[in-house]
C-alpha cells in the first residue's frame, strides 16, 4: 500500500509505568512496537489488564497521574511525542487525534448542544469563525449520516439514541481533520444492528478520508469485521502481531490461540469452550456434595414443565389524575414460552426489547399487568410463597454491583441459606458456603474476604454459588457474561453448563449475544418490540431462521469464523 | 414548559391552602382569643356578644373559610402587642432581613463557588488545604461568636463600622432601602459577613465535591482528549454540571436565612423579621405567629417553585418529557 507516506502512528518501544504506593513500579505497557499508515485501522486487541487502553491514553496525553511514559518513543504524523513531558511539540489531541470513546451515552456533555459540542474544538483549534464552524458542523453531521442534520445541530444528546450519539462522537472526533483517530472500544455499548452501522461509518471513513484508525476492542467479531491489521496484548506486552486474517485464522503465540478459541462461534455449537479446565479434585468434590443437596430437594412430575408463561403483558406507566392523560409504554406484550425441566432456555434480542422485563416479572420484582406464569405448575401471584422464591434464583448482569461492599463473601453466600432454614446454625451455613465456593472453582477459604479482593469473573462466580445456596431448582440468568472478558465468559460459560447438569437446575438464559445463546441455550425464543418475533430449538433456528428479524440479527452479528471463511473463497 | 409551571404553580396553592390551615388551627388553640380580649369580670352574656362579634360562633368551616378570605386579601389580623395590623408590621420589617439575605447570599456564592472550583481542581493541593480548614472553622464557629469578634474589631477597636442598626434609610414607595446611603451600606457589611460564612462553607464544599465528580466523567475525559482550553473545560464544561446542586441548595439556604436569620439580627440589632419572631414567641402574639407561619411557608413554596423552574433552564433533559 502506501509504503512512501509517512506513517500516522509509530510507537517504538514504548513503556509506560505506574509508581506503586510501596516503592515499587507497575509496568502498564511494556517495549511496545506499533505503526500505523493512513487509511489503516489498526485493532489492539487484549483482556482487561491487557494495557491496550493505557496505550491509547498515552498516545492522547490522557495518561492519569502517577502512570508516565517510561521509555520510547511514539511520533504522530512524523512529530515525536517528548516522552519525558508526555506532551508533542505541533501535536495537539483533537487537532491531530482524534478520540472516540466507548459509551455514547457519558461522553457528550448533557447540558449542551449538539453544536456547541461540535464546535467548540474547531473554534479551539483551527481559527475559523463560529459560522465557519457551524456550516463545517453541518457537513460532518452529513458525512457521519445523521438523519435531519440542521435539526439535530440544536439538540440535546438525551433527544439522540444510542448509535445517533456515537455518530456525533465520531463527528466531533473527525472535526479538525486529525490523522489519527483512537477509538476505545467504540461499539462496545451498542447493539448489533447499531454496532455493525458504526463499524461500517468507521470503515468508510478511515478510507475516504485516509484516517489512521487504532481500535481498542476486545471483541474478536470486531477485529475479523474492519481491522486491517491487528495486535494481540497480554499483561502490557504484545502477544502477537500481524495482519488481521493471519492472526486470526492461524495465531502463533499459545495466548493468542488461547484467547481466540474462546470467543464463541455463532456458526456452530460446542460442547464446552475450549479453555484451560479449572476443575481441581476439590472442585469435584465439592459438586459431588452439592449434586447430593440438589437431588434431593427437586422432585415431582417430569412430564409438566418446570415453568409456563402465558399472555404475559407488561405495562409501564404514568399515572395520572386525569384518565386522558394516562399513558402506558407496553414493554412486554403478549408473551408466551414453556421453560422444561433441565433446559436452558434463551431469550435473545436488542437492547430494549423487553427481555430483561420478562426476567424481573417472572422473577416476582415487576408486577405483571396481565397473564400468568405457572412455577412447577402452581400460578404465581403477586404474594409469593417462601418455597417458590427459594426455588428460583436470579444471577444478574454486572458481578460488580451485585455483591453488597461490606459483607464477607461467606456471609453473602450463607445469608439465603439460613434465611430458608438449609442449614440448622451460622457454623453449618458456612460450611455450606465454603462448598459452594469450590464448586465454581473457587478456594473454600477465600469466603472471609469481601468482595473488592475478587475480579469480576470471581465475582461472576460468587454471585453463582449464591443463587446455588437455597437450592434452587430454576436459575434465572441475566445477560450473565456480558461484562466479562471473552476466556472469563468461556470458563462461566462451562460452569453453567456443569451445574446445570449436576443440579438438575432449568434455565433462562438472557443474552444479547447470538453466539452465547448458540453455545448454551436448548431453546431460544427472539424477542423485539416486546414480542417474541420466532421461538425454535436452537439449533434449528440458527440454520434456518424463520422470522426477517432473526435473519436480520444473525446477518449483522460480527463473527470470526464467517468473515474468515469468506475471505478464503473469494482469495 | 408552560405545562411544568402550571403544574408547579397548582402544587404551590394546595400547599398554601394546608398551611393557612395550619396558621387558623393555631388561632384556635394557642390559648381562647374572647378570654384574652374581655376585661377582667366580663359576664357570660358580655363574653358571648364579643364571641359572636368576632364570628368565634359560627362552625368551623365557615370561620376557616373567612379566615382564608381575610388572608387573600392581605388581612393577617390585629397583633396583640402592638395593637397594628400585622400585615403593617411585616412590611415595616420585611425590608430589613430581605437586603440582609440578599447581601450575604450573593456574597457566599461569588466566593464560594471560586474556592469550591479551586480545591477540586488541586484537591490535596496546599492552597485548597488552607481553604478548606479555614473554611471549617467557620462553619463550626455559632453566628453569635463569629459577630460579636467582627463587631468587637471592626466597630470597637478599629471603629471603621457600625455595630447595631441599619444606618441611614431611604424610603422607596414604602420601601426602607438602605442601599442607597453610605452609612446604610457600612452597616450591612458586618451583619452579611456573619450571615454568609456558614452558607459560604456549605456552597464551597458542595461545589468542591460536586465539580471532584464531574471531572472523572466520561465527558470531561472526552473535553481533554479533543484538547479543548482548561479554562474553557473547567469554568465551562464542567462548572455547569456541578452548579446543579448548588440552585437546590442556594434556594432553600435563602428561605432558611431569611426565616431564621434572628441570631444575627439579635447580635447586630438589625430591626428585621427575627427579631419581630422571637419577642412575638415570648408575648405569645398569635396574629404575628401565624402571620409568621403564613409568610415562611409562602416563601419556601415561592423558593421552591423558583428553583424547580431554574432546573428546567439549567438542564435540557427536564425541558422535553
Amino acid at each position: 500500500m502506501n509504503t512512501q507516506t509517512p506513517p500516522v502512528l509509530d510507537i517504538k518501544n514504548l513503556r509506560v509505568e505506574y509508581p506503586l504506593t510501596n516503592g515499587g513500579t507497575l509496568v502498564a505497557v511494556n517495549d511496545i512496537d506499533l505503526t500505523i499508515r493512513p487509511g489503516e485501522i489498526h485493532a489492539l486487541v487484549g483482556e482487561s489488564g491487557a494495557g491496550k487502553t493505557t496505550v491509547g491514553n498515552a498516545l492522547m496525553g490522557l495518561l492519569q497521574a502517577p502512570g508516565r511514559i517510561a521509555g520510547g518513543s511514539i511520533s504522530i504524523a512524523g512529530k515525536q511525542i517528548n516522552t519525558r513531558t508526555g506532551r508533542t511539540e505541533g501535536i495537539v489531541p483533537g487537532r491531530d487525534v482524534g478520540a472516540i470513546f466507548q459509551d455514547p451515552m457519558t461522553s457528550l456533555n448533557p447540558l449542551f448542544t449538539v453544536e456547541s459540542q461540535l464546535c467548540e474544538g474547531m473554534l479551539a483549534h483551527l481559527k475559523i469563525s463560529r459560522k465557519e464552524a457551524r456550516a463545517r458542523a453541518l457537513d460532518l453531521l452529513k458525512a457521519v449520516g445523521i438523519p435531519e442534520p440542521e435539526r439535530r445541530l440544536g439538540s440535546y444528546p438525551h433527544q439522540l439514541s444510542g448509535g445517533q450519539r456515537q455518530r456525533v462522537v465520531i463527528a466531533t472526533a473527525l472535526a479538525c481533520d486529525p490523522r489519527l483517530i483512537v477509538a476505545d472500544e467504540p461499539t462496545t455499548a451498542l447493539d448489533v444492528s447499531v454496532q455493525a452501522q458504526i463499524l461500517k461509518l468507521i470503515r468508510d471513513l478511515a478510507d475516504e478520508r485516509r484516517v489512521g484508525v487504532l481500535l481498542v476492542t476486545h471483541n474478536m467479531g470486531v477485529v475479523a469485521e474492519i481491522a486491517d491489521r491487528v495486535t494481540i496484548m497480554q499483561n502490557g506486552s504484545v502477544v502477537e502481531s500481524g495482519s488481521a486474517r493471519g492472526v486470526l485464522t492461524s495465531p502463533k503465540a499459545p495466548y493468542a490461540r488461547t484467547l481466540i478459541a474462546a470467543v464463541p462461534p455463532i456458526e456452530h455449537r460446542l460442547e464446552r469452550l475450549p479453555v484451560p479446565s479449572e476443575e481441581t479434585p476439590a472442585t469435584l468434590k465439592a459438586r459431588e456434595a452439592v449434586r447430593g443437596k440438589t437431588r434431593s430437594a427437586a422432585e415431582s412430575k417430569e412430564d409438566e414443565p418446570m415453568l409456563a408463561v402465558r399472555e404475559l403483558c407488561v405495562e409501564y406507566g404514568q399515572r395520572s389524575f386525569l384518565p386522558s392523560r394516562r399513558t402506558a409504554f407496553k414493554a412486554v406484550k403478549s408473551v408466551s414460552f414453556d421453560v422444561k425441566r433441565g433446559e436452558i432456555f434463551g431469550l435473545v434480542g436488542e437492547s430494549g426489547c423487553g427481555k430483561t422485563t420478562v426476567a424481573n416479572t417472572i422473577a416476582g420484582l415487576v408486577a405483571p399487568t396481565s397473564g400468568s406464569v405457572h412455577f412447577q405448575g402452581v400460578a404465581l401471584e403477586a404474594g409469593r410463597t417462601k418455597s417458590v422464591r427459594q426455588s428460583m434464583q436470579m444471577v444478574f448482569q454486572d458481578p460488580y454491583s451485585a455483591l453488597n461492599p461490606r459483607m464477607r463473601i461467606n456471609a453473602a453466600i450463607a445469608e439465603p441459606i439460613l434465611f430458608y432454614e438449609l442449614a440448622s446454625n451460622a457454623a453449618e451455613a458456612r460450611e455450606d458456603a465454603a462448598i459452594l465456593l469450590e464448586a465454581v472453582g473457587l478456594n473454600g477459604q477465600s469466603g472471609e474476604r469481601f468482595a473488592h479482593a475478587f475480579s469480576g469473573g470471581q465475582r461472576q462466580r460468587i454471585a453463582i454459588a449464591r443463587a446455588l445456596g437455597p437450592q434452587p431448582s430454576m436459575l434465572i440468568c441475566d445477560e450473565p457474561t456480558s461484562a466479562l472478558d471473552v476466556s472469563v465468559q468461556a470458563q462461566l460459560l462451562n460452569l453453567l453448563k456443569d451445574l446445570r447438569d449436576l443440579a438438575g437446575l432449568s434455565m433462562l438464559f438472557i443474552s444479547h449475544d447470538l453466539a452465547v445463546i448458540r453455545q448454551m441455550c436448548d431453546r431460544v425464543a427472539v424477542m423485539k418490540g416486546g414480542e417474541i418475533v420466532e421461538l425454535a430449538e436452537t439449533e434449528t433456528l440458527f440454520s434456518s431462521p424463520q422470522h426477517e428479524y432473526t435473519r436480520e440479527l444473525l446477518r449483522l452479528a460480527p463473527s470470526l469464523d464467517r468473515i474468515l471463511k469468506a475471505e478464503n473463497t473469494a482469495a | 414548559m408552560i405545562k411544568i409551571v402550571s403544574m408547579r404553580l397548582f402544587q404551590a396553592i394546595l400547599v398554601m391552602v394546608a398551611v393557612t390551615a395550619v396558621a387558623f388551627i393555631m388561632f384556635r388553640f394557642v390559648g381562647d382569643p374572647v378570654a384574652m380580649m374581655v376585661r377582667e369580670g366580663a359576664s357570660q352574656a358580655e363574653k358571648d356578644a364579643l364571641r359572636a362579634a368576632l364570628g368565634l360562633d359560627n362552625p368551623m368551616l365557615i370561620q376557616f373559610v373567612e379566615f382564608f378570605g381575610r388572608v387573600l386579601h392581605g388581612d393577617l389580623g390585629t397583633s396583640f402587642r402592638y395593637q397594628q395590623p400585622v400585615a403593617e408590621l411585616l412590611m415595616n420589617r420585611l425590608p430589613a432581613t430581605l437586603e440582609l439575605v440578599l447581601v450575604a447570599t450573593v456574597m457566599s456564592l461569588a466566593l464560594g463557588i471560586p474556592l469550591g472550583v479551586v480545591c477540586a481542581l488541586k484537591p490535596t493541593g496546599f492552597l485548597s488545604r488552607i481553604i478548606q480548614s479555614a473554611t471549617l472553622v467557620g462553619i463550626s464557629m455559632p453566628t453569635f461568636v463569629t459577630g460579636l469578634l467582627l463587631i468587637l474589631i471592626f466597630a470597637v477597636n478599629l471603629r471603621w463600622l457600625p455595630s447595631s442598626g441599619r444606618g441611614e434609610l431611604v424610603n422607596l414607595g414604602g420601601w426602607q432601602t438602605g442601599f442607597l446611603t453610605v452609612s446604610g451600606l457600612k452597616s450591612l457589611i458586618l451583619p452579611s459577613i456573619t450571615l454568609a460564612l456558614f452558607q459560604l462553607t456549605l456552597i464551597m464544599r458542595l461545589v468542591r465535591s460536586e465539580m471532584i465528580d464531574v471531572l472523572s466523567s466520561d465527558y470531561i475525559r472526552f473535553a481533554f482528549a479533543r484538547g479543548l482550553p482548561r479554562s474553557h473545560i473547567y469554568g465551562r464544561l464542567a462548572l455547569r454540571n456541578a452548579l446543579m446542586p448548588v440552585v437546590t441548595v442556594t434556594g432553600l439556604q435563602i428561605g432558611q436565612l431569611i426565616a431564621f436569620a434572628i441570631v444575627t439580627e439579635t447580635v447586630f440589632q438589625w430591626p428585621g423579621m427575627g427579631l419581630l419572631f422571637t419577642n412575638a414567641v415570648g408575648y405569645p402574639d398569635v396574629p404575628v405567629l401565624a402571620a409568621y407561619l403564613l409568610f415562611v411557608g409562602f416563601l419556601f413554596v415561592m423558593i421552591n417553585m423558583v428553583v424547580d423552574i431554574l432546573y428546567t433552564f439549567i438542564d435540557p433533559r427536564l425541558r422535553t418529557k
